[in-house]
């Protein structure tokens, strides 16, 4: 009994999935309800894991850990979901998405995501995994009738499949050479000389790289960022890289903490190559999802540039680089919301020109959050990069830290096209009146956490330090 | 003292931009001229008290606050001495001037045009103040942020090229700046400077950090070669952006050297004297003859400009007495000229839209009292005596002639050059014939023209004669400046 205490988040989130499921067949025209639902369900899930002490206990044969670390990342997780999901509301039901399963889906995936941050053990990772991943599958193309939107659900299936059968392997290969399944056993038996085990590692890497979109294998990501309807690319942009970074630290700092310098030297490739790709191949975007697809990919970059350090202080700057990073994507992708124009939403920068001036607030959040993309300080992104460069530079790797700032200043150059855009450009362009009031509220409190930032900005680090204590 | 006077005099501006960002309407523009007039001055006295009540017998950091920001890491520390307190005051002098501008030369959207200016005054006085690396990197990139939108929203034609340049490559100077920062963390374990000044940097580092603060300094300087945004910059700027630009984002790069590099790496500031020499003397003698070949008057300024600091440059790095009380001399007297000549341009802009040299001649003519300004910023611009841009050349030049010959030789025939562009440009637009006919209808400067610039010439011409004022605040800390790096030569 006492186990399933502690497992209560997930337990919760099974049955509600189960009884939203049972509403939405039963009952006509439930869109609405299943949708507040699910925010509810989200609300209370948090409510929840607050609730539930931080110290740390593995339960069911050391396979499922909760500890202060599982509950941050599931709170993360929870939080940007219910951002996401209900500044994209409106979006949903104009563009005829609301049907019932939607929101359900979405919480499936969360719940996959949970038991991926949680697991302590390979066959409990996969299944996690593998439940996030069919969700997102079957939301990437959940316009069914559109084109692209199935396109890129299709793509992104054909090789997140490949990734995950990598994964797999990978997960096999490590079973075999160590004869175990669970992290702390393969902790143990691990060692540099075991070849095996590192090819082993290799595999999980790329399945994980997979997931969170670092280069080389991102190419998945601007397509199915852009043929995705935008309410699901927002939420690819923020949720699963959350629990797609939790995993690598997890892994690094449990499983593989013995043969550290093989991993390391992997992800410092990695984190350069999305850092170079994301600031490159972004220069030369229009459609602004493709272009926060290749930043999100250069925002990884940056992250595993601080879990590449293979010390603690590194995974806490990454995980506070997420963190920020959730809270700037989500403002970006609400701003993508409130630019509709004679009933059609807007994607392309082009689009954007000259918003300032009939839409004054709008085009200072953008400015806000681009500016905070950018990491110019004083504003949130720069202390991003701040607590991962003095992380990476205590581990004295120059090179590292010179190319992460120098592609600072290379993709500075395409949010400052944006903002040219919006600020410069002489023809100007008015959307229909904002209606969505719940993206607004979003992109508010993201300006507003951005800009006062610079007040307090040890608040992640505080939240960080915690997570490792164990 | 108790009360937060270094905190109030940084966010005073800031919060009267959130003031007229909260208040409405567009009939608004002046009353969002007159709070953000009033907030500056009121800023520029608060300054002036500072000033007043500052002990300048002591090379200490007067004003301390210290505030823990990020847990046991670093510190919001902030500081004033008597080099620092000069350069706050000429901020905040120089602020309520670009706003009076504002009100004949900013059309469409004034109130987005102040807001930007009363941020930006509140960053530059943060990099003024702060007495720790981080909290300084904070406010010096901060500035970017605000120069770009003046730039490229209300800039001429060639704003957006402007603009980016100037963004990308300030950033891309100063990130290098930002690895310097916090590898120094990692080796003393602070950021704080006075605690930095007493530890002191390992000497097998100091040439290299030494390199990644210059790259972000010469940037901001600008010094030749990386000075190319510069010109572009000041051409496309709306007036009151150029005047900020030259007056203060400039100063900030010099007071770096001085603050950062001379008194933390002692022995790479004496072992790179010769390039820093060589550069300056580049930067005087080439930017002053392509400015004699510039059409446009403000690009012939810009240039000027870089000139200018190549002076301010030289004479930090002679590392004399001298040579640095006439570094900041210049830059304080540079602060007021450069603005002063960029107003007047922006002056006769506003009446004909061109910067064209060839579109005026004959102003003296037909604008009598606009001319007589014109002169006088233009000859105290070539250094003058009785003008204050005679005094920190002077000084400079007599700082180096005591280090190196040649390079003083060859600074001097920069004079003679500055001479020659200043007072050519001046015969062909205040003197000669009037060909354009639309000169002979111009009106001469209204009242708040002659505010702007009557007030600017009062302080040139007064402290050409009368020095001391400035030379009294900034001295002991020059001489401990230089004390302190004596030691740490001799030491090493």
């Amino acid at each position: 009994m006492n186990n399933l205490n502690i497992m209560l988040p997930e337990i919760f989130l099974s049955l509600s999935i189960f009884t939203i499921l049972m509403l939405g067949v039963f009952i006509k025209k439930s869109f609405n309800i299943i949708f507040n639902l699910t925010s509810l369900i989200i609300i209370t899930t948090i409510a929840i894991i607050i609730n539930n002490p931080d110290n740390e206990v593995k339960i069911f044969l050391e396979s499922f850990t909760r500890d202060a670390f599982s509950n941050y990342f599931k709170i993360l997780i929870l939080i940007s979901s219910l951002f996401v999901l209900n500044s994209s509301k409106n979006f949903i039901i104009e563009n005829k998405l609301n049907k019932f399963e939607y929101p359900i889906i979405i919480l499936l995936s969360i719940l996959g995501m949970f038991f991926m941050v949680s697991s302590n053990d390979l066959i409990l990772f996969y299944l996690g995994l593998e439940l996030q991943s069919l969700s997102l599958y079957i939301l990437a193309s959940i316009d069914r009738d559109n084109l692209r939107s199935t396109e890129s659900g299709i793509k992104y299936f054909v090789l997140s499949a490949l990734s995950s059968g990598l994964l797999l392997y990978g997960c096999s290969l490590l079973y075999g050479f160590t004869g175990s399944t669970n992290f702390d056993s393969i902790a143990e038996q691990l060692n540099t000389e075991n070849v095996g085990a590192v090819f082993a590692m290799v595999f999980i890497l790329v399945g994980l790289a997979f997931k969170v979109s670092a280069v080389p294998f991102h190419m998945w990501t601007p397509d199915v960022y852009e043929g995705a309807p935008t309410s699901i690319t927002s939420y690819f942009a923020v949720v699963p890289k959350v629990a797609g970074l939790a995993l690598l630290i997890k892994f690094m700092f449990i499983p593989f903490s013995n043969i550290l310098l093989e991993w390391q030297t992997i992800i410092i490739f990695i984190s350069i190559a999305s850092m170079i790709l994301g600031a490159v191949a972004a220069m030369v975007q229009k459609n602004l999802k493709r272009l926060l697809a290749y930043s999100s990919i250069g925002h990884i970059g940056y992250a595993l540039a601080g879990v590449a350090t293979g010390v603690i202080s590194g995974y806490q700057s990454a995980i506070i680089y997420i963190s920020i990073y959730v809270i700037m994507n989500i403002g970006a992708f609400s701003c993508l919301y409130l630019l509709k124009k004679d009933g059609q939403y807007k994607e392309n920068i082009s689009d954007l020109s000259g918003i300032s001036k009939k839409h004054p607030v709008l085009a200072i959040s953008f400015l806000i959050i681009l500016f905070s993309l950018a990491g110019v300080p004083p504003l949130g992104g720069f202390f991003a990069k701040f607590y991962v460069f003095v992380a990476v530079l205590e581990q004295q790797m120059y090179t590292l830290a010179i190319i992460g700032l120098v592609t600072t200043v290379m993709s500075a150059f395409y949010y400052l096209k944006i903002i040219k855009t919006i600020y410069f450009d002489d023809n100007v362009i008015t959307f229909d009146p904002a209606r969505n009031k719940f993206a607004q509220l979003s992109i508010i409190l993201s300006c507003g956490i951005l800009l006062t930032f610079f007040l307090y900005p040890s608040v992640f680090n505080n939240v960080a330090i915690t997570l490792f204590n164990s | 003292m108790n009360f937060p006077i270094l905190s109030t005099l940084i966010f005073l501006p800031l919060l009267s931009s959130i003031f007229i960002f909260l208040s409405k309407g567009k009939s608004n523009n002046y009353s969002a001229i007159y709070i953000s007039l009033f907030s500056s001055i009121a800023t520029f006295l608060l300054s002036l008290f500072l000033w007043y009540s500052l002990d300048i017998s002591t090379a200490e950091f007067q004003f301390v606050e210290e505030k823990s920001w990020i847990n046991n890491f670093i510190k919001f520390k902030l500081g004033v001495d008597g080099i620092s307190i000069l350069f706050i005051v000429l901020t905040t002098f120089i602020t309520p001037i670009c706003i009076i501008s504002c009100i004949n030369s900013v059309k469409t959207r004034v109130k987005e045009f102040l807001i930007a200016i009363l941020i930006l005054e509140t960053f530059m006085i943060g990099v003024f103040c702060s007495l720790d690396l981080v909290i300084f990197y904070l406010f010096f990139e901060a500035g970017l942020i605000p120069m770009f939108l003046i730039i490229g929203v209300w800039g001429g034609p060639r704003r957006v090229y402007s603009a980016f340049k100037f963004f990308l490559f300030t950033l891309l100077g100063s990130v290098l700046m930002l690895v310097a920062i916090i590898v120094i963390y990692w080796l003393t374990g602070t950021t704080d400077i006075t605690q930095i000044y007493e530890i002191g940097i390992p000497r097998e580092y100091q040439n290299i950090l030494w390199l990644a603060f210059l790259s972000s300094f010469a940037v901001k300087m600008p010094m030749w070669p990386v000075h190319t945004w510069l010109p572009d910059a000041h051409v496309e700027a709306p007036t009151a952006g150029s005047v900020i630009l030259a007056a203060i984002l400039l100063k900030m790069a010099g007071y770096g050297f001085l603050r950062f590099s001379i008194p933390m790496f002692p022995i790479a500031s004496e072992f790179f004297t010769p390039l820093i020499y060589t550069l300056s003397i580049i930067a005087i003698i080439y930017t002053s003859l392509v400015a004699l070949m510039q059409d446009d008057m403000k690009k012939l300024i810009a240039y000027s400009s870089v000139a200018h600091m190549g002076y301010v440059t030289l004479g930090i790095f002679t590392l004399t007495k001298q040579g640095i009380e006439g570094s900041i001399y210049q830059m304080i007297s540079h602060g007021l000229i450069s603005a002063a000549l960029f107003l007047c341009v922006g002056v006769v802009y506003d009446r004909l839209h061109s910067r064209m040299i060839n579109t005026y001649g004959g102003l003296v003519n037909y604008l009598p009292k606009y001319s007589f300004l014109f002169l006088v910023f233009a000859l105290a611009a070539i250094g003058l005596p009785g003008t204050s841009g005679f005094l920190g050349e002077f000084l400079v030049l007599t700082g180096a002639f005591q280090k190196s010959y040649l390079a003083a030789m060859l600074a001097t025939f920069g004079v003679v050059l500055g001479a020659a562009y200043m007072l050519w440009m001046t015969k062909r637009v205040i003197f000669g014939v009037t060909n354009n006919s639309e000169i002979k209808s111009l009106t001469d400067v209204n009242k708040s023209e002659i505010i702007m610039l009557a007030s600017l010439a009062f302080f040139v011409i007064f402290f050409g004669f009368y020095p001391v004022p400035l030379m009294e605040t900034f001295s002991v800390s020059v001489n401990s400046l230089i004390d302190n790096y004596q030691i740490a030569l001799k030491s090493n």
